[in-house]
């Protein structure tokens, strides 16, 4: 006997998720680029998707606006289920490339009008939501400017306006501040986090740690296509790694890692001419490097990129 | 949701806004080009020749350079510029990340390759009707028979843009099939000047059908006799239109 029509109506209403992935695959013929990953992501979440080249991130990404039909797996995104409605879904959301692709050929405010006729908005309604977004990316003083015209930040604010034309309900990101310059990449972190303030979810994918920490509440760790660590960065830092690390170089440090009575508390990494320590309280090691002249340090508590190299490794990735 | 018409529209739309801000270029490129070869060849060779099929020679050559030329302005763009938007610009990368898919980008891009030939295919017209070269009221009737070649050789351009991993590629189809075809379709000289095989060759090809129904249509004597001729290059349309939004599927969204 199942439960009556009465005892349904009990059940809370479960906030719908915006994106559910159930062990999503995709293989390109006998490679597999993403390996059977399952997330969920609620309304007004900051999701970073973190990994080394080749992690599957960029791919994870397209699979989610439809772009790429998994292998297996299920997906659906709003609702709708990927591939089969990514149309319909991607009315609803917001795309930023992680090339820019805007039309040189038109000035900024005509890039905007192009764009937003694809999705079936009014003229009237164009123009009402051109200013807005021009001074939300504050581009005011460029609508009428060439994209040729436009700094590398400029044209990355143009491509995060575009992809909000719609009011989207979600916005997704591909490595939204990858070769840009510092006070670039702070402008780009203001207006994603005034996004966020105002409840938008957002997906990113990036491979800067500063960048995953600072906008992220949660963070994907992907590597050889699986989820290493899915948390928020602070409990990332807390729950993966020990709290400090020394960092050990120069002349002289063979000898002094020689010579250094380590407890079996304390783990040692090599990475060419540099020792790394990680370890709960290190005092007593970092003492004894004083007499050392032949050996710099650096002693310092844990941070997110130590929790990457640990999870992911040292080795380099040109992939 | 946004019906496909207009989606189709808006691809459209998109290229058509790009085309009016260097249309006084491209105008000079798709249509004083051929309006030289039409001068050169129709006043140089058509004194020597004299009627051609109970024609002037420049009026039966009015309606090849016609044909031609609509055939390589949806053929320039479906190669060339197709190729930037898809690869160079990533436009169709943009337009993918709205509510459009591969069919709407195929659909905007043919019905702009259409309406590129029916511009050039036009202008060509209306020089040549004030050339007196036009016979009646007829000609107008070339107007849907040039967009339905765009349509035909611009979608034939996607399917081999489709290919293409750089612009060179493009020297394949130009030289083995256009420039062949051209030659051997009945522009320049009438087609029963061919001999036999080549004349079953190039009536596999659309061109020559094209001309074919074009010319009567210029010259004013058109009889609905030869209008089965245009089965093949909607035919040719259809499939490439087909061939061209699978081919993309495959090479963009994998």
């Amino acid at each position: 006997m199942g439960p009556g029509p009465s005892t349904d109506s009990t059940v809370s209403p479960s906030i719908l998720p915006i994106v559910l992935a159930d062990g999503l695959t995709k293989d390109y013929g006998k490679l597999r680029v993403v390996d059977r990953i399952s997330f969920a992501l609620a309304p007004g979440e900051c999701c970073g998707i973190l990994g080394p080249n080749g992690a599957g991130k960029t791919t994870t990404l397209k699979m989610l606006v439809g772009h790429v039909p998994a292998t297996s797996g299920e997906l659906q995104v709003l609702g709708y289920s990927i591939p089969n409605e990514a149309r319909a879904m991607r009315a609803r959301i917001g795309i930023v490339p992680q090339q820019d692709n805007l039309d040189p050929d038109f000035t900024v405010v005509e890039n905007l009008r192009v764009y937003a006729r694809y999705f079936g908005l009014s003229r009237s309604e164009i123009d009402k939501r051109t200013p807005r977004l021009l001074d939300f990316t504050a581009l005011q003083d460029k609508a009428n400017s060439r994209i040729s015209q436009l700094s590398g930040g400029m044209k990355r604010r143009l491509s995060i306006a575009r992809a909000l034309l719609n009011g989207p309900e979600l916005l997704i990101l591909d490595e939204p501040t990858t070769g840009l310059d510092p006070q670039i990449r702070q402008a780009i972190w203001q207006l994603l986090r005034q996004l966020r303030r105002e409840g938008l979810t957002i997906v990113l994918t990036t491979h800067y740690m500063d960048e995953a920490e600072r906008l992220c509440g949660r963070i994907i760790l992907m590597d050889r296509g699986r989820i290493l660590a899915d948390q928020n960065p602070q409990a990332l830092v807390r729950d993966r790694i020990e709290a400090h690390v020394l960092e050990v170089h120069g002349s002289d440090c063979e000898s002094w890692h020689r010579s250094a009575s380590l407890s079996p508390e304390i783990r040692c990494e090599r990475a060419g001419e540099s020792f790394f320590y990680y370890g709960e309280n290190l005092e007593a090691l970092v003492q004894s490097l004083d007499e050392w002249t032949g050996v710099q340090y650096n002693y310092r508590s844990t941070n997110l990129e130590d929790v990457f190299l640990k999870l992911t490794g040292r080795e380099l990735r040109d992939g | 949701m946004v019906r496909p018409w207009d989606r189709w529209v808006a691809v459209w739309r998109r290229n058509a806004l790009v085309w009016r801000k260097s249309a006084r270029t491209a105008l000079l490129g798709g249509f004083a080009e051929p309006l030289f070869y039409l001068f050169a060849l129709g006043y140089g060779l058509g004194g020597f020749i004299g009627q051609v099929q109970g024609i002037s020679y420049i009026g039966f050559l009015a309606a090849g350079i016609l044909s031609t030329s609509a055939m390589n302005a949806a053929t320039f763009e479906g190669l060339y510029l197709a190729y930037t938007r898809m690869e160079v610009l990533k436009t169709w990368d943009a337009i993918l990340s709205a509510p459009l898919g591969i069919v709407d980008v195929v659909m905007g891009e043919v019905l702009w390759m259409g309406t590129k030939s029916l511009i050039s295919g036009g202008l060509i017209l209306s020089v040549a009707a004030v050339m007196g070269l036009v016979g009646g009221w007829q000609a107008f009737g070339v107007l849907p028979v040039v967009f339905l070649a765009g349509v035909c050789f611009g979608s034939l351009a996607l399917v081999v843009t489709s290919f293409a991993r750089s612009y060179d590629f493009f020297v394949y189809y130009i030289t083995l099939v256009v420039t062949p075809m051209v030659l051997l379709s009945g522009v320049f000289f009438p087609f029963s000047a061919l001999p036999e095989s080549i004349r079953l060759g190039s009536a596999c090809l659309p061109l020559y059908h094209v001309v074919e129904v074009i010319r009567p249509l210029v010259a004013g004597q058109f009889s609905s006799a030869v209008a089965w001729h245009l089965v093949v290059p909607a035919g040719y349309a259809a499939t490439a239109t087909a061939v061209a939004v699978w081919r993309f599927n495959y090479r963009l969204l994998r």
